[in-house]
C-alpha cells in the first residue's frame, strides 16, 4: 500500500502547480450549466410541461453531475496516460524502481479518485446553492461518481497504453464520450429514444450513474435496493473488467 | 563530502520480500551472474547466449554496434524484462522472482531522459526516493545531498524542462542514486552530450567508481570505456565476442600503435600492395590506409624507405575503437 501511495504522492506534488484552475474550473462548470441548461433551456421545458411537477433543473443536475465525473475521467486517463509512456516516459522510470506494474497503475487511479470526488463535492455544493438537491441523500453521488469515474477511465488507461499515437483521443471524446453524454438520460428520460439507441444507454456505465445520482437527489425518482444494488454492480463490473486490461497493457508495454 | 555512507544501510523496502539470500551474499560473490543468459522477442533472439560477471566495485561496460544486445541485456539486469533462458543472478538474487527486491538495490540511468517535467529538479529526487520507501525528511535531505553532488544545488527549485542536455543527465544520474545502490546502471550515458557535458559527467561517474559503487555501462563511444572501465565485453549478433581489461583487449586485437597513412589522389589499393609486409596488419579505409606496428615511428620510417610518399602521415597509440571495429567490422549497422 505504502507503495501505491507513493505514486499518489507524486501525482498530487504535479497536481500542487495546476489545482488552482482545475478547483476553479470545477466551480465555473456547474455554475455554467445551471444558468444554461437549468435556467434558461429548463423555462422552455418547464413551460411545455414534459417532466411534470418536476423542475428541469432538479431533472438534470445528478445527469450533469455524472456527465461530469464521465469528463474528468477522460481528461485525467487520456492525454496524462498516453504522455506517461510516451512523452515524459515517467512510467518507464518507475518501473525501474521497487514498484510493481500494479502499484503503478494503482495510484495513478487513485489520484483519479481523488480528484472524482472533489469535482463532485464542489459540484453538489454549487447547485445546492441554487437549490437544485433536494434530498440528503445526495452525499451517496460521491460514490457514485467515483466508481462511474473509475469504470470508464480503466478501460481507458488500458487503451491510452496500447495506442501508439495521440489522435485516438478525440476520436474517442466524439465517437464515445460525447454520444454517451448526449443518449444516457443526462437530459432527458431515455424511454423517449427509439428502442435502439435505448439499448446504447443501457449498456454505457453513464446512464447507470445517472439513474443512480438521479435517484438521490430527486425524490420521486427513487429505485428499490435491489436495483440500485444491479446499477452498481454493472458500474463494477466495467471497472474490475477495465483494471484487468489496463493491468495487461501497462504490463504489456513495461515489462518486456 | 561524500553522497555515500558505506557501507550502505538496508534499504526500506516498500513491498515484497528483499530474500534473505540478497543481504546473506558473500563478500566475493558476483554481484552480477549469468550464464547462457537467452532473451527472444517471438523469432528473434536480442540475446544469444552470453556469460557474464560483475564483481563488487568493478566498472563494467557493454561495447557494440546498435542491435547487438546491449540494451536487452541491460533490461534484464534492471529486471524490467524476463530472460528467455539461462541464468541470471543479481545480488544473489533471481529476477524471475525477487524482482522487486533487486530494482529496491539498483539506480538506473536510462538511455532516454524520463524525468517529470511537472516537478521541479529537487521534487524528481524526492518523488523518485519516495518509490524506494524512503521517509520523505530523509529524501529531501538526501535530494540536496546528491544536488551537490552533480552541481545542480543551484537549480533546485527550477523546472526541469530548461535545463541543459547535460543538466538532464547529472540529474538523472543523480535521481540513480538516491537508493545508495549497490549496482548503477547507466545505458548510454553520455550519447548526445557535448564535449564539457560529456567530461563532466565522466568526471562525476568516476568520483562514483572511486567509492566503491558496482558501475555497469553500455556505450559506443571508445574514449568513454577506455576512461571508465576497468572490463568490457564487446558484443555483436547478441553473442560476446570479446572480453577482457580495455588495455588487454588492445594488446589482444590491435598493435601498440598504428600509422595512418595518406596518399592525395592515389590509388589506395595500389599503395596497399606496396606496403605489403610492413607492420603487423593493414587495412584500407576509403581515404586513408591504416598500418598496424609496434613501432609506428619504426614503421613510417619504413614506408619512406620504400620510396612511398606519403601526403600525410600520423603515428598514434592503438585505440579501443581500433579493436572494435575490428571485432565488429566497418559496415555500417543501423
Amino acid at each position: 500500500m505504502a507503495a501505491v501511495l507513493s505514486v499518489l504522492e507524486t501525482d498530487l506534488m504535479a497536481y500542487r502547480r495546476t489545482w488552482r484552475a482545475s478547483v476553479l474550473s470545477s466551480f465555473v462548470l456547474p455554475t455554467l450549466f445551471v444558468l444554461g441548461f437549468g435556467l434558461s433551456v429548463g423555462s422552455f421545458v418547464d413551460r411545455g410541461g414534459q417532466l411534470g411537477p418536476v423542475h428541469y433543473l432538479d431533472f438534470i443536475v445528478p445527469g450533469m453531475l455524472a456527465s461530469t465525473a464521465l469528463q474528468v475521467a477522460f481528461g485525467e486517463s487520456s492525454f496524462p496516460v498516453f504522455s506517461k509512456f510516451e512523452w515524459i516516459r515517467t512510467y518507464h522510470a518507475m518501473v525501474a524502481t521497487p514498484l510493481r506494474v500494479v502499484d503503478i497503475l494503482g495510484g495513478d487511479l487513485l489520484f483519479l479518485l481523488l480528484r472524482l470526488l472533489t469535482t463532485t463535492v464542489v459540484f453538489l455544493a454549487v447547485t445546492s446553492a441554487f437549490h437544485a438537491v433536494h434530498s440528503w441523500w445526495a452525499i451517496a453521488v460521491l460514490p457514485v461518481a467515483g466508481l462511474l469515474g473509475i469504470a470508464v477511465a480503466a478501460p481507458i488507461f488500458a487503451f491510452a497504453a496500447r495506442v501508439d499515437q495521440d489522435g485516438y483521443f478525440p476520436m474517442l471524446m466524439r465517437f464515445v464520450v460525447i454520444p454517451m453524454s448526449l443518449f444516457a438520460g443526462v437530459f432527458f428520460p431515455i424511454d423517449r429514444l427509439p428502442e435502439v439507441l435505448r439499448w446504447l444507454a443501457y449498456i454505457s456505465p453513464l446512464w447507470h450513474a445517472v439513474v443512480l445520482c438521479r435517484a438521490a437527489t430527486l425524490p420521486g425518482f427513487g429505485v428499490s435496493v435491489l436495483t440500485a444494488v444491479g446499477h452498481l454492480a454493472y458500474l463494477a463490473a466495467w471497472a474490475g473488467a477495465g483494471f484487468w486490461l489496463a493491468l495487461r497493457a501497462f504490463r504489456r508495454r513495461l515489462v518486456i | 563530502m561524500s553522497p555515500f555512507r558505506r557501507p550502505r544501510p538496508a534499504p526500506d523496502q516498500v513491498t515484497g520480500p528483499v530474500g534473505a539470500t540478497g543481504g546473506a551474499q558473500a563478500p566475493d560473490a558476483p554481484m552480477i551472474h549469468a550464464r547462457g543468459l537467452v532473451k527472444r522477442f517471438g523469432d528473434f533472439t536480442a540475446v544469444n547466449g552470453i556469460d557474464v560477471d560483475v564483481a563488487r566495485g568493478e566498472s563494467f561496460g557493454f561495447l557494440g554496434p546498435n542491435g547487438a544486445g546491449k540494451s536487452s541485456t541491460m533490461r534484464m539486469i534492471g529486471c524490467v524484462s524476463q530472460p528467455t533462458g539461462g541464468v541470471l543472478r543479481i545480488l544473489g538474487m533471481d529476477p524471475r522472482r525477487q524482482g522487486t527486491g533487486i530494482r529496491a538495490r539498483l539506480g538506473v540511468c536510462p538511455q532516454q531522459d524520463s524525468l517529470d517535467p511537472e516537478l521541479s529538479v529537487k521534487e524528481n529526487l524526492v518523488s523518485y526516493a519516495r518509490f524506494f520507501g524512503i521517509p520523505r525528511r530523509v529524501a529531501k535531505a538526501k535530494a540536496d545531498e546528491l544536488l551537490e553532488f552533480v552541481q545542480l544545488t543551484e537549480r533546485a527549485d527550477s523546472k526541469v524542462e530548461p535545463l541543459s542536455g547535460g543538466m538532464k543527465r547529472r540529474l538523472t544520474i543523480a535521481r540513480a542514486l538516491v537508493n545508495d545502490p549497490d549496482i548503477v546502471l547507466l545505458d548510454e550515458p553520455t550519447t548526445g552530450l557535448d564535449p564539457q557535458a560529456r567530461h563532466l559527467v565522466w568526471e562525476r561517474l568516476f568520483r562514483l567508481k572511486q567509492q566503491g559503487v558496482t558501475l555497469v555501462l553500455t556505450t559506443h563511444y571508445m574514449d568513454e570505456a577506455e576512461q571508465l572501465c576497468d572490463r568490457l565485453v564487446v558484443m555483436d549478433g547478441g553473442k560476446i565476442v570479446a572480453e577482457d581489461s580495455p588495455r588487454a583487449l588492445i594488446e589482444r586485437y590491435s598493435t601498440r600503435e598504428v600509422v595512418e597513412l595518406r596518399f592525395g589522389a592515389a590509388s589506395l589499393e595500389d599503395m596497399a600492395g606496396k606496403l605489403a609486409g610492413l607492420g603487423e596488419r593493414i587495412e584500407v579505409l576509403p581515404d586513408r590506409i591504416l598500418l598496424y606496428a609496434f613501432d609506428g615511428d619504426e614503421a613510417a620510417e619504413a614506408v619512406t624507405g620504400r620510396g612511398l610518399t606519403p601526403s600525410g602521415t600520423l603515428v598514434r597509440r592503438s585505440t579501443l575503437e581500433d579493436v572494435f571495429l575490428h571485432l565488429t567490422g566497418r559496415t555500417l549497422v543501423d
